[in-house]
């Protein structure tokens, strides 16, 4: 069961370390999406003669290997990260939550059923499934213009990631769900007929609340993660299109001992790893503060 | 407990059948067959021949019942078209024992340094030693795994010269790649290790151990540690999962010749033999590892009935 909301807003409120990662978040986003006008143009502006250059007056973050500005766009990739994440994220809870409800509800054998889906769905090497379903899914929506192409890849990495983390969510919710199950208040609304429906939705779901926004909390820095990753790989999105990161895969990918571009790891892995860190910090935050246990397993 | 290994069993089959069909519709359903790819136009009686090389021309059905399963499992003679003179198994005979080999290592090394820093961290709780390790445990979890890889480059290999760049073979060859994949899942399991321990020494066990006089170390050790590892057990799967697929990003930063760059490439290629066979075996691998792991449980945890145990 969840606090009170003023009392879960005054605990959080005490966690100073929290509550610094939320306003460095809001900052964040702020200006990631308050310049997208300014960055959207810029990012594609590409200068041949000033590739790799270090940060200076024009350019304060320095130029990629195509000259264009990393300023521009690692404000653009951030949004689009954040973006990604919150889609993502947003999917995932919106699955997991209707899965483990329905699976605490209506318990039983076909709890059983559905909880072992779930286990045996953590046990896939899901890094694999969510570049098949990318590259899969990804085609498709080439072939079907539903989106611009360079559109497909950011929609379909939000799907495919979104569409395989929802499990955690599901297990918690499913606990949460059979303890409410029990109250006498879920009871009640049963002898007064309501139908199990409107009993969901009316009143488990309004209690699921603080462990649903932990986790979204907790899920937005893992989607960003795992996009890093297959961007790192070279299946997230695609150029010119930028997230952190690509932007930080494309620095790695230029290390060599020859000709050190600091500037094109730096940044944007300093973006990427102080805003998940802030995600984590604001998520472990708000689980102290709704006092709910989530052993992510 | 025998019931329990006998259904675990039973259902081990079920598993891969639902894998194996999972993964044959994604395959199936992506447009294109990646024979066309090549720079130059191929010649239609070429393309022909490719497609009935690779099973092209067969329905699918008889894919899926038939050719696949034979091809893969009974023949090992499965063309893979991204490198012609290769079979399947023979591109996975010299590539997969190298991933395995990292992936091991790491899942090793994250334990052992996540449970030592975890216990340790639990025993000092409050002090600095506590707040540090809590500190970058929360760094470690942040971080992607390319970017401390990026870093350990950067400062043991480029500045100190201490291990070689990349490679494989070597033992030192293997070092930062294991610690780098390694990390991420070190912190995490420290973290959990330590709210654990934390969680167990309120118990009224606990208690009763010091009362009788043991020391505080086999306190720490034998009583709340034992309990802590319950989490992290259950973690074991889900992160084993994650390492030995993790292991594609960090063979990548360190040229590793594991099957990263080949699941990589089957994929954009649309090599569907090589995707099935890659998603078949590290399927198998993981639902094995997750069955040892549940196993674990009841000899690490007493209380755990296995054969009454709920999913």
């Amino acid at each position: 069961m969840s606090a009170p909301r003023h009392a879960v807003w005054s605990r959080f409120r005490r966690n100073r370390a929290a509550l610094a990662a939320a306003l460095l978040l809001a900052l964040t986003a702020g200006l990631c999406f308050g310049t997208l006008g300014w960055s959207a143009a810029e990012m594609r502006h590409a200068e041949l003669d000033a590739a790799r250059r270090a940060p200076s007056a024009a350019h304060p973050l320095g130029t990629d290997e195509l000259g264009r500005d990393l300023l521009a766009r690692a404000l653009y990739g951030g949004a689009l990260s954040l973006g990604l994440g919150l889609l993502a994220a947003a999917i995932a809870v919106v699955i997991g939550t209707a899965y483990g409800a329905l699976a605490g509800y209506v318990g039983g054998r076909c709890d059983e059923v559905m909880m072992r889906v779930v286990d045996v769905l953590y046990a896939l090497p899901y890094m694999l499934l969510v570049m098949l379903l990318t590259v899969s899914l990804g085609a498709w929506l080439e072939r079907w213009q539903l989106v611009g192409s360079e559109w497909s890849r950011f929609v379909v990495l939000a799907l495919a990631i979104g569409g395989v983390s929802w499990l955690t969510m599901a297990r918690v919710v499913r606990g949460q769900v059979l303890s409410l199950r029990e109250q006498p208040f879920i009871e009640a609304a049963r002898a007064l007929g309501l139908p199990t429906r409107r009993i969901l939705v009316r009143h488990i779901l309004p209690n699921l609340a603080g462990p649903v926004i932990v986790f979204a909390t907790l899920a937005v820095p893992q989607a960003i993660l795992q996009e890093s990753f297959l961007s790192f790989l070279g299946v997230g999105v695609q150029p010119p299109q930028a997230t952190w990161g690509l932007l930080a895969a494309d620095g790695v990918r230029l290390l060599n001992p020859v000709q050190f571009d600091w500037w094109l790891v730096v940044f944007p892995c300093a973006a990427l790893a102080l805003t998940l860190l802030a995600l984590n910090f604001v998520g472990d935050g708000l689980r102290d503060a709704f006092d709910v246990r989530i052993v992510r397993t | 407990m025998a019931r329990f290994v006998l259904r675990r069993l039973l259902s081990f089959p079920l598993v891969l059948l639902a894998v194996y069909s999972g993964a044959v519709l994604l395959v199936l359903a992506t447009p294109g067959e990646g024979l066309e790819s090549g720079e130059k136009e191929l010649p239609p009686e070429v393309l022909q021949q490719k497609r009935i090389a690779y099973n092209y021309d067969q329905s699918w059905l008889k894919r899926y019942f038939w050719t696949w399963p034979k091809r893969l499992v009974w023949d090992r003679d499965l063309p893979s078209h991204q490198y012609e003179d290769w079979t399947v198994v023979e591109i996975m005979r010299s590539a997969l024992p190298v991933s395995l080999q990292l992936g091991v290592l790491a899942l090793g090394l994250a334990v052992t340094l996540g449970i030592a820093v975890g216990v340790l961290s639990a025993a000092q709780r409050g002090r600095w030693l506590d707040q540090l390790a809590v500190g970058l445990c929360l760094i470690g979890v942040s971080l992607p795994t390319f970017v401390i890889g990026a870093l350990l480059l950067i400062v043991f290999a480029l500045w100190l010269r201490a291990v070689p760049v990349g490679g494989w073979g070597r033992p030192a060859q293997a070092l930062l790649p294991a610690l780098t994949l390694a990390l991420p899942f070190a912190a995490y399991i420290a973290r959990l290790t330590r709210s654990a321990m934390l969680d167990a020494f309120s118990e009224d066990y606990i208690r009763t151990a010091r009362a009788k006089g043991l020391s505080e170390w086999q306190v720490l050790i034998n009583h709340a540690l034992r309990n802590a590892l319950l989490p992290v057990l259950s973690y074991l799967g889900p992160a084993a999962a994650a390492i030995f697929t993790g292991s594609f990003v960090v063979e990548k930063i360190f040229t590793v010749p594991g099957m990263g760059t080949h699941v990589v490439e089957s994929i954009n290629n649309r090599d569907q033999t090589l995707i099935l066979a890659t998603v078949m075996v590290y399927s198998v691998l993981l639902a094995t590892f997750n069955l040892l792991v549940d196993l674990l449980y009841g000899v690490v945890d007493p209380r755990i009935r296995v054969g009454a145990r709920m999913a």
